[in-house]
């Protein structure tokens, strides 16, 4: 493969914050919810796990951005792959050293990043095809969009599963803690809600827009 | 029933602790092909299968990495077997069953980002499951997930008709009807006693 160079757009304020709000991985594309719902039931977990995802995400950025022309076309998918493994082994190390109680909340679900679709969907689609700082900037981006989702979930489960914020007891003794909500289907039934507030929020932006050209468009 | 019966771990991966609705293994596919019951079918058929070779693979490649201590390097080898394990199940399809190939269609490449697969060949692993246990795991598994793509497919053929609020349609509601699943399905956590 021959290089060719190419006309790249500069690094703007938004290559760095689509990640985190018009193009949220979790609540706008709907990536990576395996490990989204299934770590989400205390606030400390989905920080881990965000921190760990982000992690993964900067390391494969960065060595898939400098190899992008050197790997062939053809096998590009399993060099990515292994590139990844490789980071979320680091990662699974690093997690069993520093904190085990961290590692024996998450589970097999550190490995299971490699599966993270956020990510080898960021190596696939930006960058085999940008600069390096360009594509750590945006995998920055995407990491901490994909941690805020995780601690938007992480937090409501917590606060109504165990009435308590990072560990820190919210509510008085009287409160009755909705177990449903640390078990699977509050983790579905939170992101639903989730959902349904982003969709919300798109639809009222549109009929604003919609209101505003007819604004425009109206005689006087 | 014991543990490491072959009947329990059955039931076990099937229902109880279902891969879809208790451990949020595979939630793309769930999501993204459970819209009609015949694509929901293969959808499952073609990942029970995958998930039968690549436990059977997991298996040979964790007696090696143990003997030759390196355990490190389990989940690349890992990775790389089921990618190339569903390139070779979509090869010998396509040769001996072009009929199943055409129906699978697609489905067959989406497989090898599906996580329950990798997810099923870690716990496996974690569970140190004798060859026959993992095989009965890896089956039970795949049942568990047909089961659970075809319940979510029923569910949302019906709800096509259901006059709900057009700012839930599609995700939202996705999602709402798979907490009411998972909800239903904690009912058998009793089954096979502790």
């Amino acid at each position: 493969m021959t290089y060719q160079p190419r006309k790249q757009k500069p690094i703007t304020p938004d290559t760095f914050l689509r990640g985190i709000w018009r193009e949220n991985p979790v609540f706008v594309m709907l990536l990576g919810l395996c490990p989204t719902l299934a770590v989400t039931n205390s606030t400390i977990n989905a920080i881990g796990m965000g921190l760990a995802t982000t992690f993964v995400l900067l390391g494969s950025s960065l060595l898939v951005s400098l190899l992008r022309n050197l790997i062939p076309k053809q096998v590009r998918i399993a060099s990515y792959i292994v590139i990844i493994a490789t980071f979320v082994t680091i990662v699974d190390y690093a997690i069993h050293a520093l904190s085990l109680e961290l590692y024996n909340a998450l589970g097999a679900f550190i490995q299971l990043i490699v599966a993270n679709c956020v990510i080898l969907g960021r190596a696939e689609s930006y960058a085999s095809k940008n600069r390096i700082t360009k594509s750590l900037v945006n995998a920055l981006g995407m990491g901490v969009g994909f941690t805020f989702a995780l601690l938007c979930l992480g937090s409501v489960r917590e606060i109504l599963g165990s009435g308590t914020l990072l560990g820190f007891p919210l509510f008085g003794d009287s409160f009755q803690p909705w177990v449903v909500m640390i078990l699977p289907p509050g983790g579905f039934f939170v992101t639903g809600a989730w959902l349904l507030l982003f969709s919300w929020l798109q639809e009222r932006r549109q009929r604003k827009a919609a209101k505003e050209e007819e604004a425009i468009h109206a005689p006087g | 029933m014991h543990p490491g019966d072959l009947s329990f771990i059955f039931l076990n991966a099937f229902i109880i602790n279902n891969f879809v609705l208790a451990y949020f293994l595979g939630l793309c596919p769930f999501l993204g092909v459970s819209g009609k019951l015949d694509t929901a079918w293969n959808m499952g058929l073609a990942t029970t299968f995958v998930m039968f070779v690549s436990s059977v693979c997991a298996y040979g490649i964790n007696l090696l990495l143990v003997k030759y201590d390196l355990v490190f390097l389990r989940l690349i080898c890992y990775i790389a077997v089921i990618a190339s394990a569903v390139q070779l199940v979509e090869m010998m399809v396509k040769k001996f069953s072009p009929t199943l190939f055409r129906a699978l269609g697609i489905f067959l490449p989406l497989i090898t980002t599906n996580c329950a697969i990798l997810g099923l060949a870690l716990f496996q692993t974690f569970k140190e499951y004798s060859f026959l246990q993992s095989i009965v795991y890896s089956i039970g598994a795949g049942a568990g997930f047909t089961l659970a793509l075809m319940l979510m497919a029923g569910l949302r053929t019906r709800m096509d008709l259901a006059d709900v609020p057009a700012i839930s349609r599609g995700a939202a509601l996705s999602f709402m009807l798979a907490g009411m699943l998972s909800l239903t399905f904690m009912g058998f956590a009793g089954l096979g006693g502790h």
